[in-house]
């Protein structure tokens, strides 16, 4: 077998192993948290009672292990369950979220990936002149504004004064993409200027640093031009870098937006896990982990991947 | 006195002066800022008067609402779940804004002249949305439900008092086993909806006898209503073709969505914004004094607290106009350490109101013995808004008087189980009640679950349950008025505000009427307004 397939394999196996440590952590955790989903639910109106009603209703009785295992033996034969609070069927519910977070991200993806890369080249090749200042200038700047504050502004200028887009980013089924393209464009502009900095910063230092080769010198002396040097020659060497920064920034999107969700109300993933996490309905918090943990897990996985067949040193080993 | 109030509130009706100068004039000239907010909810109501506009889609931006939610009217406890209990469903009766009762799926209501049997003639020809025909029976099975032992419902408290419930012809007829001049009251609780058969079998359905059918339902993100054509009271409510309630927890995305004409009306606009986005074209602010309080409780059973001066001392140390004026932006009034304020009937506006006085607080703090150790308060964010805040300004009128506090802050997840009614003196709040046995009832009675100030005196509970049954409302006014004295001088509560409604609302929204019971017109704008421009 070729190597490289009983690493994927390797890598898979470790992937599983992992998603099924996190789901007993975050089981943990939700566990050790104050309160319990029947509290949560009827709030400071709890009647001791409704209480107890609740509690054995949901089955909160039950020691903590008994509900793992129970929960472990669903998610085995594919089955989610259902919520505690409302007693929707998760994985419904958990779809529609899902592909709502992976539209997201793909759109944000789709722009910043190739600007990112694209002005990390255009830094380097007007390396250390106004260009290149400009460019790490207002990408740093962006990336220090809190994500919420990139929202308020845009929504201030864009929504509110211009009336360009709309501030609340609801998307739903009965809607054509263009509608839903024109309802995401601000958090997707959010989620750009958040996550352009950081692939950008890393494409130019990868990139610089290959620069310094005696190749590059070589590529130079026999009349390439600049930005042929570097899409060339150069980067094809600083790929496995950029590729894992990518996939971090990749995964943000998918995992880390729950800000840009409330501040858009985007009804994504992230505010979905939230809701059930302060209502400690543990099923949900776990489907959640687990795909979260997923998306981590399988991204970095492609990462190491395109990183060993970029580089022919790991691709043939002796 | 009266003429020149007359002619101030005249002024605020053409809305050539502002809610806040009226209540700072009507100071001037004697009056409480409680009773000069109330007395604008008049003038508000003959604005209202405009005919109806049929039609439209009405769009109302709200916090409260998490992707948590059902439609069971049993399990709903925030703001997004009641707005869309209001498309929905009916009480039997309700609470209108001027305190009185309003018939709803009840006809008429009548009790014997003890107060222990009370009938409600149910509403003839009502049709629930599944197209079946809403019975006495449907009302019978829904009390039922809310009041069984098995039940979930937020709603079980205050069912536990009736002795017996049947069917009597046309009428639903309730047994009390002590006699409750309020029964009423209770009916108009918003879980107790009545639901097809009680919602026995699916309570989540959203199947009720409301002005609006479900539409759509997405938990946390937006909830869809369409008009009724059966709806039987279809002259005063639902107006608009379609409503749809978008939930926006984020104050700030609330606000940008009014302003950017995505949706007509909001709730909770954040005091420290009130003033500035009703200055924008196109937006009012409303804003009602309500039941509603700010409140810093002590468990009077537990040490420090148990000693009366130390209790006193506490009280004359909060200054109430500071924090009415930087916490809630003067978007509120002052408080008297007593649950109940004029928004309530039968509210007794003799009774003296408590200052912020360093000298009596020092004097008391010395009189209780109290060592001189930090006392802990604890505040969150979630207890109420500004809750951390207001304990600082607490912190600093208390440390003029030589009382030492320390404020320990805690996580608002958890709140409501780990630290209200756990830990001797935190933060919290009421929402207010519709009555004042009620809010007694709720949280003053001894045998009370939410005896949050752990009040247990025996001489109280039979004074409340003397007024309960007291027909004769001079009478009743009395007793009510001795309870409050009671539990402002000895009491664990420290009440320095009562908290209006804040909404924000559109020029376009026609029908807005001043509602002290809850935020949007007690959760009912979306099916009592109508769009001018529809």
């Amino acid at each position: 077998m070729h190597p490289i397939l009983i690493l994927v394999a390797q890598r898979l196996a470790l992937g599983f192993l992992l998603l099924l440590a996190a789901s007993a952590l975050i089981f943990a955790g939700t566990s050790i948290l104050p309160g319990d989903v029947a509290q949560s639910i009827l709030g400071q109106s709890a009647t001791p009672e409704a209480l107890a009603n609740l509690r054995r209703e949901l089955g909160l009785n039950d020691p903590a292990i008994t509900r793992y295992f129970a929960w472990l033996g669903g998610i085995v034969q594919g089955d989610l369950g259902t919520a505690l609070t409302n007693g929707r069927d998760i994985a419904e519910s958990l779809g529609g979220r899902l592909k709502n977070t992976l539209f997201l991200a793909f759109w944000a993806a789709i722009i910043a990936v190739p600007l990112a890369i694209f002005l990390g080249l255009l830094a380097v090749r007007y390396k250390d002149r106004w260009p290149d200042k400009l460019i790490s200038g207002v990408t740093l700047a962006s990336i220090s504004i809190p994500e919420f504050m990139i929202g308020y502004l845009l929504m201030y200028w864009i929504a509110i004064k211009l009336r360009w887009f709309s501030s609340v980013a609801i998307i739903n089924d009965d809607m054509s993409l263009l509608q839903k393209l024109d309802a995401i464009a601000l958090p997707v502009m959010v989620l750009v200027l958040v996550v352009l900095a950081h692939m950008m910063r890393m494409t130019r230092a990868a990139i610089l640093n290959v620069m310094q080769s005696s190749y590059i010198e070589t590529a130079e002396l026999k009349g390439l031009s600049g930005l042929t040097v570097i899409f060339r020659h150069a980067f094809p060497n600083a790929i496995a870098p950029i590729v894992n920064v990518v996939m971090l920034n990749l995964a943000y999107l998918v995992v880390g937006v729950v800000v840009v969700e409330v501040v858009f109300a985007y009804p994504g993933m992230g505010q979905y896990l939230v809701d059930h996490v302060s209502k400690r309905d543990v099923p949900v918090v776990q489907a959640c982990g687990l795909i979260f943990a997923a998306v981590y897990i399988g991204l970095n996985l492609v990462a190491d991947i395109v990183s060993i067949l970029a580089n022919p040193r790991l691709r043939h080993p002796k | 006195m009266n003429d020149q109030l007359n002619h101030l509130k005249a002024r605020v009706t053409a809305g050539t002066m502002t809610r806040r100068e009226f209540v700072g004039r009507a100071a001037a000239l004697g009056v409480t800022a409680a009773v000069a907010n109330s007395m604008l909810a008049q003038p508000a109501r003959a604005a209202a008067h405009a005919a109806p506009v049929k039609g439209g889609t009405l769009k109302i931006g709200s916090s409260g609402g998490e992707s948590t939610n059902t439609l069971d009217p049993a399990l709903t406890a925030s703001e997004v779940p009641l707005d869309n209990l209001r498309h929905l469903y009916e009480t039997l009766v309700e609470v209108a804004p001027d305190g009185t009762l309003e018939n709803r799926m009840a006809e008429s209501v009548e009790a014997t002249a003890d107060a222990k049997t009370w009938m409600f003639k149910i509403r003839k020809g009502v049709e629930f949305h599944n197209g079946k025909t809403m019975t006495p029976e449907d009302v019978l099975k829904t009390m039922q439900r809310h009041s069984d032992e098995n039940s979930q419902s937020g709603a079980l408290g205050i069912m536990r008092g009736i002795e017996s419930m049947k069917v009597d012809g046309d009428n639903f007829v309730v047994e009390l086993s002590t006699p409750n001049a309020d029964l009423p009251y209770l009916m108009a609780d918003y879980h107790l909806m009545i639901q097809p058969d009680g919602g026995m079998d699916n309570p989540g359905a959203g199947i009720g006898t409301g002005p609006y059918t479900l539409e759509f339902d997405e938990p946390g993100v937006r909830h869809g209503f369409k008009r009724n054509e059966n709806f039987w009271d279809a002259g005063n409510r639902g107006h608009t073709e379609f409503n749809e309630v978008i939930v926006l927890n984020d104050a700030t995305a609330r606000t940008a969505a009014l302003q950017s004409g995505q949706v007509h009306m909001i709730n909770r606009v954040d005091p420290k914004i009130a003033d500035l986005l009703g200055r924008a074209p196109n937006i009012e602010v409303k804003s009602v004094s309500g039941r509603g309080h700010y409140v810093f409780i002590m468990h009077i059973d537990t040490a420090p607290f148990d000693n009366n001066d130390l209790r006193l001392a506490l009280k004359y140390a909060i200054n109430r106009q500071e924090m009415v004026d930087k916490i809630l932006r003067g978007y509120g009034s002052i408080g008297n350490d007593m649950p109940i304020n004029a928004s309530y009937p039968l509210f007794d506006d003799s009774i003296p109101q408590r200052t912020y006085d360093v000298e009596k607080a020092a004097e008391h703090y010395k009189k209780s013995g109290h060592d001189g150790s930090p006392i802990i308060l604890r505040t969150a964010d979630g207890a109420f808004p500004g809750a951390v805040d207001a304990a600082a300004l607490f912190q600093q009128s208390a440390q003029a008087a030589g009382i030492p506090l320390e404020i320990k802050r805690e996580p608002n997840d958890g709140y409501w189980s780990e630290v209200w009614n756990k830990q001797p003196f935190c933060a919290s709040y009421w929402g207010g009640r519709p009555v004042q046995d009620q809010m007694y009832s709720t949280a003053y009675l001894s045998t009370a679950d939410w005896n949050d100030t752990r009040w247990k005196r025996p001489e109280f509970d039979a004074m409340l349950l003397e007024a309960r049954g007291e027909l004769d409302t001079a009478k009743r006014k009395e007793i009510y008025s001795q309870m409050g004295r009671m539990l402002r001088d000895e009491g664990g509560l420290i009440l320095p505000m009562f908290n209006d409604f804040v909404d924000g609302v559109s020029t376009d929204v026609g029908g807005w009427t001043e509602d002290p019971n809850s935020e949007l017109m007690n959760n009912k704008a979306p099916i009592k307004c109508w769009l001018k421009t529809a």
